[in-house]
This record gives C-alpha cells, sequence and structure tokens, in this order.
C-alpha cells in the first residue's frame, strides 16, 4: 500500500465567478497530521469538502487512498471519517440513536458492541438517551467525532472541530487525535488556534484559495524567515505608533504589555527598535525568535497584498 | 420604580424602520422561488381556476342508444348533437355497449330511445325516452336533465305539423324518463366523502415528504449525511416508506366513517380498490419528494405543496364535474395523480367496478408514479454543489 494517503493536485472550485479555491495541491503521508491553517473564508471548508467527494472540483484531480476523488467518492467516503464545521447530527435523535443511525449507514457489523464502545469511550453512556440538541457545544464536537471514527476510518477530515469548545476539552480532543495517529489514521484538521497548529506535524497555510506555505510544521519559521524584537514596559502606545509608522517593519502585535514586532527585513526592524528605544528610553528590547502567531498573521497581511 | 414613558414606547427611528424594510426586500429578492411563487400563484389561481370553474356544466360527454331510426328521432339526435349541454361520445345499438360506457365513465349520460318509438308516439301510447344519469356527481347529472326535456320539445315541435298537428300539445306525447344511476338520491356526500379520501391522502402525503430532504439541507445534517456511502435512492425509500402507513390509517379512518356515518355502500371490487389506493398513496409520496430535492426552504416546501394541492381539488372532478371544464384544464387534471384516483374510487365504491374496469386509470397513474420517481432520483443532489 502506498504511504501518500490524500493526494491531491490543481483542485479548483469557483462560486458566482470568484475563484475559492484556486490551484490547490496536497500531498498528506500515511498517519500524519496535517493541520489546514488560514483565515475565515480562505477556502478550507471548500477543499475538506471537495478531498471527500462532497463537492465536485471544477478542475484538478488526486485521490485519497488510492479511490480517485472524481469517481470513486463512494469508496472514499465508506473510508473517510468528515467531522462538519457545524454540528449536523440530528438535534432531535437522542446520542444513541445517532450513533446507530451512522452505524447502520456504514453497515457496521457488531452494531451494539462499537456504538456502546463509542459511548464509553464518551463518556456519555450514562446520557445516551439524551437528546443531542440538548447537549452543549463540547459534547457535541465529541459526539461528532465519535460519529465519524465508527466506521473505523482511515482517514479523519476535520473541519474546524474545536472552534467554541473550552481548553480541557480542546486538549482532550487533541490527545484522541494523536492517539488515532499513532494508530496510523491520517488526519487533516483545519484550525484557527496556533496551540492546536504547532501539534501538527505539518501545516498548509491557505489565504483567499491559494496555498500559501506547506511545511512540515519545524520547518516553517525557517522557510518564512521572519526576524522578531520585543518591546516590552510601560507606556507602550507611542511606540506602537513608532513602529506602526517605520519603514519595513512588517508586523507590529500587540500582547499586552509587550509588543512583537517583525519583519523579513532584519536589518531595517532592528533600526526602526533602536530608534523607539532611543525616543522612548524606558521600554526594553529583545530581540526574538517569532512565533506562529506572528508568522500567520504576516501570511495573512502579506496574500492581502496579493490581492489588492 | 419609574415606568416607561409613552415617548419612550412609541420611540421610533424611520431610519431603521427603512433598514428593516431594505433588509427584508434584499431577503425576498434573494430568495427568488419563493418571490416567484408568490407572484406565480395569484396569477395562474386566477387564471385557471377563473376559466375551468363551471356551475354551469356543458359539453357533457352522452352515449346514445338508438333503437329506432325515422325521421323524428333523427331531429332528435340532430338538435342533440348542435346543443352544447352534452356532446354525443357514441351511439350504441345494444344496451350492453352504452351500460358499459356510463360505468367506466366515458359517458355521463346514457339517453336511450326504445324501438317503435315513432309508431308509439303516433298511437298516442306516450313512449319513453330513458336518460340514465351518472349520479355519482350530482352537479354533473343533474344540469344537463332539464335541458334535454327542452331540446326534446324544440326538435320535436316542427315535426307535430300537418296531419301530426294533434301531436302538438301539452304535455307532450312522450315521457321523459330520468334514472340516476350509482347515486339514485343524489346524495352529495355520496360523491364527496370517497372523492375526499384522495384530497386528504394528497395534503398530507405530498406536504410531509415535501420537507424530507428540505429539512436536512436546513438544518445541515445533510452534509453528514451526504459524507456517509447512503445512495439517493436508499434516501428517498427510506425517507417516504414510513408515510405508507400514515397513508394507510388515513384510508382505513376515512372508509370507517364514510361507511358507517355517511352509510356510503362499498359496490365495488375492495381488492381493485387496494390497488388503487396505494398506487395513489406512492404516487403523492414521490410528488412530495420531488418537491424536496427542489426546495431549500421548509417555507417554499409548504408553498410548493399548496401550489398541488389547490388544482388537487379544482381541477381534478373533486369540486367541478370533470368533462365540463375546457381541454387544456382537463389536461392539467391528468396529469395529476389525484384526478385518476377519484375517478377509480368513484367507480370502484358507487359503481361497482372491478379491477378490470379501472385499468384505464390505472395505468397512467402508475405512469405519473414512475415519471415522479424518476425525476426526483434525477433531482437528488449526490454533493452539496
Amino acid at each position: 500500500m502506498s504511504d501518500i494517503v490524500i493526494d491531491v493536485r490543481g483542485l479548483t472550485k469557483s462560486y458566482g465567478g470568484r475563484k475559492v479555491v484556486d490551484d490547490f495541491d496536497l500531498t498528506v503521508p500515511r498517519g500524519a497530521i496535517y493541520g489546514f491553517l488560514g483565515p475565515n473564508g480562505s477556502g478550507k471548508t471548500t477543499t475538506i469538502r471537495m478531498v471527500c467527494g462532497l463537492l465536485k472540483p471544477e478542475s484538478g484531480a488526486g485521490s485519497v487512498l488510492g479511490f480517485d476523488v472524481l469517481n470513486e467518492s463512494l469508496k472514499i467516503k465508506e473510508r473517510v471519517g468528515y467531522m462538519t464545521q457545524k454540528f449536523s447530527l440530528y438535534e432531535d435523535l437522542s446520542i444513541r440513536e445517532n450513533l446507530e443511525f451512522i452505524a447502520r449507514l456504514y453497515g457496521l457489523d457488531r452494531r451494539d458492541e462499537r456504538v456502546d464502545a463509542a459511548l464509553e469511550d464518551l463518556g456519555l453512556s450514562e446520557r445516551q438517551e439524551q437528546l443531542a440538541g440538548k447537549l452543549s457545544g463540547g459534547w457535541k464536537q465529541r459526539l461528532a467525532l465519535a460519529a465519524c471514527m465508527i466506521h473505523e476510518p482511515e482517514v479523519l477530515l476535520l473541519d474546524e472541530p474545536t472552534a467554541g469548545v473550552d481548553p480541557k476539552a480542546r486538549r482532550d480532543f487533541w490527545d484522541a487525535i494523536r492517539r488515532y495517529s499513532a494508530q496510523g489514521v491520517t488526519t487533516l484538521v483545519s484550525t484557527h488556534y496556533m496551540d492546536e497548529a504547532v501539534q501538527c506535524d505539518s501545516i498548509a497555510y491557505i489565504a483567499y484559495g491559494k496555498k500559501l506555505l506547506d511545511a512540515p510544521t519545524a520547518e516553517i519559521p525557517k522557510q518564512v524567515g521572519l526576524f522578531g524584537w520585543r518591546i516590552a514596559g510601560r507606556p507602550l502606545l507611542q511606540a506602537q505608533h513608532m513602529l506602526e509608522a517605520a519603514p519595513g517593519v512588517d508586523i507590529v502585535a500587540r500582547f499586552g504589555a509587550e509588543i512583537h514586532a517583525c519583519s523579513k527585513d532584519a536589518a531595517a526592524l532592528e533600526r526602526a527598535v533602536r530608534a523607539v528605544k532611543e525616543a522612548q528610553p524606558h521600554v526594553e528590547i529583545e530581540p526574538i525568535e517569532a512565533g506562529f502567531e506572528e508568522i500567520f498573521i504576516y501570511l495573512m497581511s502579506g496574500a492581502l497584498d496579493n490581492f489588492q | 420604580m419609574k415606568l416607561p414613558s409613552l415617548t419612550a414606547l412609541l420611540d421610533l427611528s424611520w431610519s431603521r424602520v427603512f433598514a428593516v424594510f431594505l433588509k427584508e426586500l434584499v431577503q425576498m429578492r434573494r430568495d427568488r422561488p419563493t418571490f416567484a411563487i408568490m407572484i406565480m400563484m395569484p396569477i395562474m389561481q386566477l387564471v385557471l381556476f377563473g376559466y375551468a370553474i363551471n356551475t354551469d356544466p356543458r359539453h357533457l360527454p352522452a352515449v346514445i342508444e338508438m333503437r329506432e331510426d325515422g325521421p323524428m328521432t333523427r331531429a332528435f339526435l340532430a338538435s342533440l348533437q348542435a346543443s352544447t349541454f352534452i356532446d354525443i361520445v357514441d351511439i350504441a345499438y345494444t344496451s350492453e355497449e352504452a351500460e358499459a360506457a356510463l360505468r367506466s365513465g366515458q359517458a355521463t349520460y346514457l339517453i336511450s330511445i326504445p324501438e317503435g318509438f315513432e309508431r308509439r308516439l303516433i298511437r298516442g301510447e306516450r313512449p319513453q325516452i330513458l336518460i340514465a344519469a351518472d349520479a355519482s356527481d350530482p352537479v354533473a347529472s343533474s344540469g344537463a336533465i332539464g335541458a334535454i326535456e327542452r331540446i326534446a320539445q324544440s326538435a320535436f315541435a316542427p315535426e307535430f305539423q300537418g296531419p301530426l298537428n294533434f301531436l302538438a300539445r301539452a304535455p307532450p306525447p312522450y315521457e321523459i324518463v330520468v334514472h340516476r344511476r350509482y347515486n339514485p338520491a343524489g346524495v352529495s356526500a355520496f360523491n364527496i366523502v370517497p372523492a375526499l379520501l384522495g384530497v386528504i391522502l394528497t395534503m398530507t402525503m405530498v406536504m410531509i415528504t415535501s420537507i424530507a430532504l428540505t429539512r436536512e439541507t436546513e438544518r445541515g445534517t445533510m452534509e453528514n449525511l451526504l459524507a456517509t456511502p447512503v445512495r439517493p435512492l436508499e434516501v428517498m425509500i427510506g425517507k417516504t416508506t414510513p408515510y405508507i402507513g400514515v397513508g394507510a390509517i388515513q384510508v382505513a379512518i376515512v372508509l370507517a366513517v364514510a361507511m358507517l356515518l355517511f352509510r356510503i355502500p362499498f359496490t365495488g371490487s375492495f381488492l381493485a380498490f387496494l390497488i388503487a389506493v396505494t398506487l395513489f398513496i406512492f404516487a403523492n409520496l414521490m410528488l412530495g419528494y420531488l418537491i424536496s430535492t427542489t426546495a431549500r426552504t421548509q417555507m417554499q416546501a409548504m408553498q410548493m405543496t399548496f401550489f398541488i394541492f389547490l388544482p388537487s381539488i379544482l381541477l381534478s372532478g373533486f369540486m367541478f364535474p370533470f368533462r365540463a371544464m375546457p381541454g387544456w384544464a382537463q389536461a392539467i387534471g391528468e396529469a395529476l395523480p389525484i384526478t385518476h384516483f377519484l375517478r377509480m374510487v368513484r367507480e370502484i365504491v358507487l359503481k361497482g367496478a372491478g379491477l378490470s374496469d379501472v385499468l384505464n386509470d390505472l395505468w397512467p397513474l402508475a405512469l405519473i408514479l414512475i415519471v415522479l420517481a424518476s425525476l426526483a432520483l434525477l433531482r437528488f443532489r449526490r454533493t452539496l454543489d
């Protein structure tokens, strides 16, 4: 069996003449956790839907688990677990009924056993007769994950699975995903959270339908080549204004009592920061490594420039 | 505690009102199908029903049983042919032939002129012209009976001249005898109640299934459903079959009420009835399902259901005699499942028809069912596109 699980090339989709996804390539090896990042409306959901056969790409081709995304979507659907961004199980069915319904659609054997196991895993055995619509947001997410795992898929496509979920539930969620990954399940997960992004093996960054970055997570700072300085102290407003006005400074981001200023031009950045120090002697300055937060803010602003 | 003042309650910003008004206008314009239905529905209904509704039924089909062929009976026949009240669809020479036309619904009237009519007329024996009317639809049958009497009068008047002048007297030298068949008392309920079964089934079956897929789309559960390996036909069958049971219960209730409360005699074949009603339920479920593949919101689905429901009442022969409607209205009626069901249920329940008598309407209903199911399957979107 091939070690490439998701392999798509040139996927394109447009709505009303606007290209929502433009010439998108992605290669995901078996067992990987692939993070899918990008601002709202960047085409993440559309891409995931094309990968699992819910949308027909206008052009492009590819395969998932060796099955063609254009012609063999039913075979793909049988082997993929897709978790939608919006809760899409039946609110008027109980937790158990939902899981049973999905299990039946996949034609699973030992259905009761699997549903029992899933409920046990979820910690919802006690509440299995409760209507799904009565669950809180975090529990709905857990139920949705259990539902898309019940047929033991080889690939998980998760579309912002932790949006609006509390930090504890998010941590549990990621523990589960890492456990599946260790068992050889391949995961493509879209997220807005940087702390989740860093847990991925690789990251694809998409903005305005175009993929801007695709690399192993550890290599991303080097690839982007962003330099950073920290400016700390109070007050900071004056310093912030100076940095924003300074030439060659790409990002000025406020983090509580400090400012992170980043740029690809290390010399220009250092000049600007030192000028601030001169004018505002009470601040402390220090060079730092640019974090993911800054990198993605930088990417987003860069992408914007390309399209303006 | 301070009570809110009247001005606070009446405080109103026209600019906010206008903002809301504009927003509604934009939303209405975006929801093209609903908008189209809102505009088209009254127009179409005015045009359709304004012409189709006819409480003075004309052009009702009649079969003539001619046992006599003389100058006077020919004159009568010519007058009947010229009349707009009835349309002669067939001239039968045996009574079996004539009776069959009446039973199958091909004719609403059977006008029968007996043998030796002219001879007995001249002898002053007051021979009878027999009119057998299909009273299973009292509105249709009562209208033209009076007309036929007038037609006879004016047809025979020129004949009663010269030597036959003595026949031109009142009462006329012949007698017109009217037999109301299948519903001798002309009870409206006999006509309405079995037909009501068709209306009830249309209403509920179409409405329930019209939101089958629409609700999934609206609640976002369609995405999850489509992500599973479920096939369109599986969804169609799975979503419609539960309502066959609902339909069966409705049939049982209507039948029980019809027989116990209205004392409607069930004269025909129960097997034929079961086949007809089953086919009819299937056709309605498919009609509703087809709507649900098209409607994007439950509101749209409801509106489309009513779009089907009104012609089902008005153009099917439920409210007005089918044969008295203009040709194009009949053509629309023929395409509706209920039209065929109404004919079958009246024939079976009131006229004692069997399976072979209703084949004429059974196959069109089967055809409608197949067309609806195929369209629904073709329209089912396998993707979210």
